[in-house]
């Protein structure tokens, strides 16, 4: 079943055109990557489908319902969440203040601190501590969780792994993973194409502000997202230097 | 590091840049020749936009030197090394608002070139013609288009004479059609014998002009080549899209 649409979306930074005619279905259940160069327009998109971005023309319709002018905040009480870039949390409250303030926001659900603290162990013995002495993991970790206390429908994820160590970014994406295993509907913007074809049912690049490619993220090569990724081809048919 | 092609025109050696506790450039080295155009790639956050700060004297480098031709331009700032010939264009264009296309790039010619009276407006009328302006002359700065912002970006730094010019993102938010436009006079530039140092996350567009590719990472220069080479390098890979064994 469908459960996102976004028709024909331009969205702009002042002059800046940022997202040029994007266009795309996300079914429930799926888990969509989104990569792409620096500027090509990904955090744009996202932001706009979770409406802290109003689009210059197109449409975002959510379960066939156009809700292209509601507010962030009515979206997410009808299911669509924004993890931000940087995770922006209220670094003075604890972690578990943090979850709760994104309760009265959301629709009701399954998710809990309890629940959000079984699938985030990790943040069991943080959940007293102020939000500003957690590490970048452990913060990724709260946002995400903060996200999920609202019951999305859509998740949206935005620079799941940027600033993160290794090992940190090994433990939000083994959370993840038991997201996308209970059905929860993700779209994801990551910079490490590996980690994101490790979880993504398929797999978008941007370029530019346009999907340049799309597919299956289990049929994609690696050499076919480079490629699309800093538009190589396009390298080769205009030319080289004078 | 690779040897540039030609006599190197501006060098950073050994440069090391610290913001607090976050060392940004790791002693890098890097230098382009006269009349050379190179691209410079990266993922964000690899010191890019700061090698070209401390190039143009925006920043100064916590450790090592800045040589122009045959002089160590190190504690030199931002002007001074404008007037000598080392001219900057910014990813964001700020021209200034209230004032027409041809009064921007007076300033440039003046101010950043050192030109008077007749001098200096002969210099503006050719910057303007090269960068498809002199048209718009009479405009006010702050209604021109993004494309056109940016030749005037591009007009204000060839006002002030440069012998290299330092390009940061200058094809950003651009259709394929304006970046097309903009590679011409970029090459048009070039062709002048004016050296060129482009950081440019549209690689597509930025192989057009340049004939030598330096991709950064960390603070770090990882490959240094031809652009298909370092295009085609693992390494350069890897540091844009993770590594292939994640």
């Amino acid at each position: 079943m469908t459960l996102l649409t976004v028709e024909h979306v331009d969205a702009r930074h002042g002059l800046l055109h940022a997202v040029r005619d994007v266009s795309f279905e996300l079914g429930e259940g799926e888990t969509l990557a989104l990569v792409g160069a620096n500027g090509a327009g990904k955090t744009t998109l996202l932001r706009t489908i979770a409406g802290a971005h109003r689009p210059a023309a197109g449409r975002v319709l959510f379960e066939g319902r156009d809700v292209t002018r509601v507010p962030p905040h009515r979206r997410v009480a009808m299911g669509i969440t924004l993890v931000p870039e940087g995770r922006r949390l209220f670094g003075e409250l604890t972690v578990e203040e943090n979850l709760l303030v994104a309760r009265s926001s959301g629709r009701r659900g399954p998710w809990t601190v309890d629940a959000v603290l079984e699938a985030f162990p990790m943040l069991e013995p943080l959940r007293r501590r102020r939000a500003r002495m957690l590490s970048g993991g452990e913060q990724q970790a709260t946002a995400i969780g903060r996200a999920l206390m609202t019951n999305p429908r859509v998740l949206l994820l935005d620079e799941v792994s940027l600033g993160l160590a290794p090992v940190a970014v090994d433990g939000v994406y083994r959370s993840l993973c038991s997201l996308i295993e209970r059905g929860t509907t993700i779209v994801l913007v990551e910079q490490d194409l590996g980690r994101a074809m490790t979880v993504a049912s398929r797999l978008v690049c941007m370029l530019e502000g346009r999907f340049v490619l799309e597919g299956d993220a289990a049929e994609l090569t690696r050499e076919q997202v480079t490629e699309a990724y800093f538009g190589l081809r396009r390298a080769s048919r205009a030319g080289s230097p004078a | 590091m690779q040897s540039p092609n030609g006599t190197p025109v501006l060098a950073a050696i050994g440069v090391r840049k610290r913001f607090g506790a976050l060392v940004v450039l790791h002693d890098v080295d890097f230098a382009v020749g006269a009349g050379e155009a190179v691209g410079i790639v990266g993922p964000n956050g690899a010191g890019k936009t700061t090698l070209l700060n401390v190039l143009a004297g925006a920043q100064q480098a916590t450790a090592g030197a800045v040589r122009f031709r045959d002089a160590d331009v190190t504690p030199a700032g931002a002007a001074h090394r404008c007037r000598l010939g080392i001219a900057r264009a910014h990813q964001v264009p700020r021209p200034f608002g209230g004032m027409t296309v041809f009064e921007n790039v007076f300033v440039a010619a003046s101010t950043g070139g050192g030109r008077k009276g007749a001098q200096a407006y002969e210099r503006c009328i050719a910057s303007l013609d090269v960068c498809g302006l002199l048209a718009a002359g009479n405009r006010r700065a702050e209604t021109l288009g993004l494309l056109d912002r940016k030749r005037l970006e591009l007009a204000r730094a060839l006002a002030t004479d440069p012998v290299v010019l330092l390009l940061d993102e200058i094809g950003a938010g651009l259709t394929d059609e304006e970046a097309s436009e903009l590679v011409a006079t970029i090459r048009g530039l070039h062709a002048r014998g004016i050296a060129i140092v482009w950081i440019e996350h549209i690689v597509h567009v930025l192989v057009q002009v340049v004939t030598r590719l330096v991709c950064m990472d960390a603070g770090r220069v990882i490959a240094d080549g031809p652009p298909d080479d370092v295009m085609a390098n693992a390494a350069v890979i890897d540091a844009y899209l993770g590594s292939a064994a994640a």
